[in-house]
Order: structure tokens, then C-alpha cells, then sequence
């Protein structure tokens, strides 16, 4: 019930783009067709949820204050404390793990790489990945945790940028201020997507 | 001052500006902007991470194979971010309590590596941080801006010192809690967008 109650979180209440902003280039660069905000929306997806598990491992096994009990043993695992790495070893990882799901993709779901692949490897930049594997670490979740916070996070995104590419491609058709047309009325759609997703703030299970 | 040189310093702060031409490093903009001073630190932390990450670059940029540019700059731009999180998590804590992760997010952020693969990677060393410098402040005149109007309306205050009297202290504003939420943050961008491109319309797009 807490997970589902996480993911709910996430990807309503919570999410990574409209609430915390994050991912906002590739969400406002990128959702001028809903074809290709689909595809870049389950790429996050995909990503996220093979990520942020993956650090969430690294950091409570490795990185945290004292994490390297199991391998150093209690007290000389105590005054290791190597949480100052994490920027880089997260990054390290998620340029890695793309690499490797790009690579595997190509290999066994050709049909699924020629919608996703060009997509990859901006995603190894986007900073909703980073982000998630970052608040996973401030609100130390455990690895199952951020495995549904990750894919929850992924849910989100894709809902936001698939709804605001609808709502640009409409847009063509609507007499927009000349100085407002563009990056300005995306903003200004997506201010008002913002304020419709807070409705969900109370919702708990 | 030649015209190339001004036009690297210049052009950043108004026809080419990181963030609302060229669309880079928005989301830090939008989500440290509920106070001044967070927008402040942010920027020093950006203009910080951008002048050195462009000057590195730019000396290494004959020495790094094309293959690997975009770890090796990951890897440079995610040194200097650790720099900055470590001094700011020593002088300045409850401010980078309040950052939470968008210090580390500078790392993602699209004007350091966009600037690293734009400009950096093709010229010498000064002009690199130079240019590092202007879209440094093309990105801080943005925040400062968003982070000015969404504390003042958003609680009434300036840099934490009250401006309007808010009526919890017994005063005549009524702080506009929209403004402190993400939507406000949105509208304003949309807003400065509107204004800028109103004034100057060979900025305007086509669409």
C-alpha cells in the first residue's frame, strides 16, 4: 500500500515535471509532436526505472556513512563516508546505463530502438534523471522504493509531455499574440497544466 | 573593446539569452526562484561551475578524442559541481539546504554542456570564459528577475526583509500564494518571454 501509495505520489501529486520543474528543456524542446513526445516519454520511463534503482544500490551499499559494513565489516566501515562522490558516480552510472539499454535495445527490440533511439542519449543529460536519483537519496528510499518512485517519476514525465504536445498541436490552429508564440504560450500552457495537476495535493490511499 | 568580444558579452543577455531564447538551464531557473537569496547563491554556483567548465574544456579541447567528448566533459563539469556543493555545504548551510539537489543538478544543466559543445570545443581558452561569464549572466538576470516578483508577491518580501506588510503581521497585503508554487514561476517566464519579444520582434518565432 506505501508503494502504491509512492507512485501515486509521484506521478501525480509530486511530478518531476510540473511540481519540481525538472527535465524542463527536453520537456519544452521536444513536445512540439505527440509522436515524438510519446517516444521520449517511454524512453524516461525506461530509464528511470533501470536507474534509479541502480544508484539507490550504489549509495546504500557503497557510498553512504558506513554503507561498506558488509564488505570492511562494522567499525572500520564506520569512518567511510563517501557520499561527496555521488554527483559523479550517478552521472558515471546513468551515461553507462544508457549506453548499455541503447545497445540492448538495438540488439534484441529493433522495432522499439528505431522509435526510442534517438532519444537515448539525450536522456543521459536530462536532468529528471539525475534529479530522481538525487531526491532518492535525500528521502533515503530503500532500493525497492526507488524502483517505484523511479517508474512513478518516468509515468509522470510521460503524461506531462504527451498531454502538453496535444495541447501544442491544437495550438496551430489558435490566433496566439505574436510576441507569445512559441516558447511563451508553452510556458503559459504549461503554468495552467501545473496549476491542474495540484489539484491532486490531498489525494492519499 | 572589438566587436567580437563584446558580442560574446553581450549577446548572452538579451538576443541570445540561455534561457528564454535558446531554452538551456530552465529547470534550476524555475524551482530555486521562491527567494532572492537562493537565486543569488544559484547564480554564483552556476557563473562559478560555467566560466571554469568552459575554460577546461577549451584548453583540453584538442586533446580529447570526439568519441568520448560528452563523458569527459561529464566528468569535468561533475569535479567542479563537487567543488561547489562541498564550499557551499561549508560556508553557506541552510542556503544549500534549501538548494536540496539543484546544486547537484548543475551538472544536467543544459547551458554548461551546451555551452561546453557550442562554444568551447572551437575556440581558445579566454574567449571560452568570457563567454562562460555572459551566459552566466544572461542566466542570473532571468533568475534574479523570476526570484524578485515571486518573493515580493508571493510573501511581500525582499531578500527576506518585508517590502508590503503582509496582513499575518498586521499590514495591508495579502500574499499571493500562487506566486510561491510552481504555476507562478511558469507565468512569469511566460511573462518576461512576452515582454522581451514585444520589444525586440526579430525575436519572435514564425510558428
Amino acid at each position: 500500500m506505501d508503494l502504491i501509495n509512492l507512485a501515486l505520489k509521484a506521478i501525480f501529486v509530486e511530478n518531476i515535471a510540473l511540481a519540481f520543474f525538472l527535465g524542463m528543456c527536453s520537456f519544452l524542446a521536444v513536445s512540439k509532436k505527440v509522436d515524438t513526445a510519446m517516444g521520449l516519454g517511454l524512453a524516461v520511463v525506461f530509464v528511470l526505472t533501470v536507474v534509479t534503482p541502480l544508484n539507490a544500490l550504489i549509495n546504500n551499499y557503497i557510498l553512504k556513512d558506513g554503507a561498506l559494513a558488509w564488505a570492511l565489516g562494522e567499525e572500520k566501515a564506520a569512518g567511510y563516508d563517501l557520499s561527496f562522490l555521488a554527483f559523479i558516480t550517478f552521472i558515471a552510472t546513468i551515461a553507462a546505463a544508457v549506453q548499455i539499454v541503447e545497445m540492448s535495445i538495438d540488439k534484441f527490440a529493433p522495432a522499439l530502438y528505431s522509435a526510442l533511439g534517438v532519444f537515448l542519449p539525450l536522456i543521459a543529460v536530462n536532468c529528471a534523471i539525475l534529479g530522481s536519483s538525487l531526491f532518492m537519496v535525500e528521502r533515503e528510499y530503500t532500493v525497492l522504493q526507488s524502483t517505484v518512485f523511479g517508474f512513478g517519476s518516468g509515468v509522470g514525465f510521460w503524461l506531462a509531455i504527451v498531454a502538453l504536445a496535444a495541447i501544442r498541436e491544437r495550438l496551430k490552429y489558435s490566433n496566439v499574440p505574436p510576441g507569445l508564440r512559441g516558447l511563451g504560450i508553452t510556458f503559459m500552457i504549461t503554468g495552467l497544466m501545473a496549476m491542474g495537476f495540484m489539484i491532486f495535493g490531498g489525494i492519499q490511499l | 573593446m572589438d566587436k567580437a568580444t563584446r558580442g560574446i558579452l553581450l549577446d548572452p543577455l538579451h538576443e541570445q539569452n540561455p534561457i528564454t531564447l535558446q531554452v538551456l538551464g530552465i529547470c534550476s531557473a524555475l524551482a530555486v526562484t521562491t527567494k532572492l537569496e537562493t537565486a543569488f547563491v544559484m547564480s554564483a554556483a552556476l557563473t562559478f561551475v560555467l566560466v571554469c567548465s568552459n575554460t577546461t574544456i577549451s584548453l583540453l579541447r584538442n586533446k580529447i578524442p570526439g568519441s568520448i567528448r560528452i563523458i569527459t566533459q561529464l566528468a569535468i563539469i561533475a569535479s567542479l559541481v563537487i567543488v561547489a556543493d562541498q564550499v557551499l555545504k561549508a560556508f553557506l548551510f541552510d542556503t544549500s539546504k534549501a538548494l536540496s539537489v539543484f546544486v547537484g543538478l548543475i551538472i544536467t544543466n543544459c547551458i554548461v554542456m551546451g555551452r561546453a559543445e557550442a562554444f568551447a570545443m572551437a575556440n581558445p581558452p579566454v574567449a571560452s570564459a568570457l563567454d562562460g561569464f555572459a551566459n552566466s549572466m544572461g542566466y542570473s538576470v532571468v533568475l534574479i528577475y523570476v526570484a524578485l516578483f515571486r518573493e515580493l508577491l508571493g510573501s511581500g518580501k525582499v531578500l527576506g526583509s518585508p517590502v508590503f506588510a503582509s496582513v499575518s503581521d498586521g499590514g495591508w497585503y495579502v500574499p499571493n500564494g500562487l506566486m510561491v508554487l510552481s504555476p507562478g514561476a511558469f507565468f512569469l517566464i511566460g511573462l518576461l518571454i512576452w515582454v522581451q519579444r514585444s520589444m525586440t520582434p526579430t525575436l519572435q518565432e514564425a510558428d
